[in-house]
C-alpha cells in the first residue's frame, strides 16, 4: 500500500462514520490530523482500535496545548500508531476552561501517565481517570506551570529569589 | 606533670554516649592535646586524606561525577571512595540541576551526614541555577545548604571536579579541627 493510499484510508474511514463529529481534517506531508468533538472522543477511539484497517493498537503520546487567549483555551492532541498496520494518525479535541474531557486510559491503558502531564501541566481535567493527581510537580503545587499565564521564572519562594512576586 | 583526678574515670563503666561526650569536652587533658598544633595537623591530615562523597547524582553532572570515580580518572588514589550512605560520608557533591522538588531531600541527606561535612556544588546548575532560571528550579545550591567549593562549567570535566576537590582538602587543612567543640556547638 502506498502512503497515499494509507492516507486515504485514515482520513475516509473516520469521515464516513463520524459524519458529524469530525470537525475538520487536515493532511500534510502525509499527515492525517483529525479536529474531532470533545463529546465524540471515546467513540472515535474505540473505532480507531478495533476497526480492522485501523488497528490502532498504541497511544504514542497525549499532550495539551494552551491557545490562550482564543477560546476555548485549550487543545488535547492524541498521537496513535498502529503496530500492525504501522500507520500513523493524530486527533485533536479542543476544551474551554474549567472543562473535561473523558478519558481515554479506559481504552489504552498507556494514557494514564500522559494524561496526568496534560493535567500536572495545564490543568486539564480528564473525566474518569483512575488516578488523576500531579506526576511532575511536587504535590503540594499551586498553579499549572506550562499555561500560558503562568511566568516564566515562577513565582517567587525561599528557593527562587529572582522569580515573580506573588499578588 | 602533676597526675590529676581523671574524670574519665567514673564515667567509664557507664551509662551514655552522651556521659562520655561531656567528660572529653571538659577534660583539661584531652583540651590540651586537641590545642596542640601537632594534633590539628595529624587530625587535619587525617580528614584531608579521606574525603568520602556521597554516592548521589542529580542530573547531568552526575555523569561526569561517575566518570571521575572511573579507573580513567579514578579519585580512589586521593582517598576519594565514594559511599553509598549519607551517615559515612564527609562530603557530598551535588551534582546537577535541584528541583524545588528535589531540594527537602537534599536539605535531609545533609543533615543526615555526620560533623564535620562539606559540600561541593558541581557545575552551573547548582551553583546558580545555570540555565534554567525557571519555575521549578532552586538557583543556586546555598539556598538549600551552605557550599564550600562551586565547581563551574557545564558539565565540568572529571580534572575539574578533582581540583574541586583538592580545593576542599587545602580548605580542610587550613581549617581548625575542634572549632565546633570550642565553640560549643552540640546536638543538644
Ligand atoms: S550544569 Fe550543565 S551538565 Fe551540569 S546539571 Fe546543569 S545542565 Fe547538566
Amino acid at each position: 500500500m502506498t502512503p497515499v493510499d494509507k492516507a486515504h484510508i485514515l482520513v475516509n474511514k473516520i469521515q464516513d462514520n463520524f459524519r458529524h463529529d469530525v470537525i475538520s481534517t487536515v493532511v500534510f506531508r502525509g499527515e492525517v490530523t483529525h479536529i474531532i468533538e470533545k463529546n465524540a472522543l471515546k467513540a472515535v477511539c474505540n473505532f480507531l482500535k478495533d476497526d480492522n484497517d485501523l488497528r490502532m493498537n498504541c497511544l504514542v503520546d497525549v499532550a495539551g496545548v494552551d491557545y490562550s487567549p482564543s477560546s476555548p483555551r485549550f487543545e488535547v492532541v492524541y498521537h496513535l500508531y498502529s503496530i500492525s498496520k504501522k500507520h500513523r494518525l493524530r486527533l485533536k479535541v479542543k476544551v474551554g476552561e474549567g472543562e473535561g474531557v473523558p478519558s481515554v486510559t479506559g481504552i489504552w491503558s498507556g494514557a494514564d501517565w500522559p494524561e496526568r502531564e496534560a493535567y500536572d501541566m495545564f490543568g486539564i481535567v480528564f473525566e474518569g481517570h483512575p488516578n488523576l493527581k500531579r506526576i511532575y510537580m511536587p504535590e503540594e503545587w499551586e498553579g499549572h506551570p506550562l499555561r500560558k499565564d503562568y511566568p516564566l521564572r515562577g513565582y517567587k519562594d525561599r528557593y527562587n529569589p529572582y522569580g515573580v512576586e506573588k499578588e | 606533670m602533676i597526675l590529676r583526678k581523671n574524670p574519665i574515670e567514673e564515667s567509664v563503666l557507664f551509662t551514655s554516649l552522651e556521659n562520655i561526650a561531656d567528660a572529653l569536652r571538659n577534660n583539661s587533658i584531652v583540651n590540651s592535646i586537641r590545642e596542640n598544633p601537632v594534633t590539628e595537623y595529624v587530625v587535619n591530615w587525617g580528614r584531608a586524606g579521606a574525603i568520602w562523597p556521597m554516592t548521589f547524582g542529580l542530573a547531568c553532572c552526575a555523569i561526569e561525577m561517575i566518570a571521575a570515580g572511573c579507573s580513567r580518572f579514578d579519585t580512589d588514589r586521593f582517598g576519594i571512595v565514594f559511599r553509598p550512605s549519607p551517615r559515612q560520608s564527609d562530603v557530598m557533591v551535588v551534582a546537577g540541576t535541584m528541583t524545588k522538588k528535589i531540594a527537602p531531600a537534599v536539605k535531609r541527606l545533609y543533615d543526615q551526614m555526620p560533623e564535620p561535612r562539606w559540600v561541593i556544588a558541581q557545575g552551573g546548575c547548582a551553583s546558580a541555577g545555570g540555565p534554567y532560571n525557571t519555575y521549578s528550579v532552586v538557583q543556586g545550591t546555598d539556598l538549600v545548604v551552605p557550599v564550600d567549593v562551586y565547581i563551574p562549567g557545564c558539565p565540568p570535566r572529571p580534572e575539574a571536579l578533582m581540583f574541586g576537590f583538592l580545593q576542599l582538602m587545602e580548605k580542610i587543612r587550613s581549617e581548625n579541627p575542634a572549632m565546633l567543640t570550642q565553640r560549643k556547638i552540640t546536638y543538644k
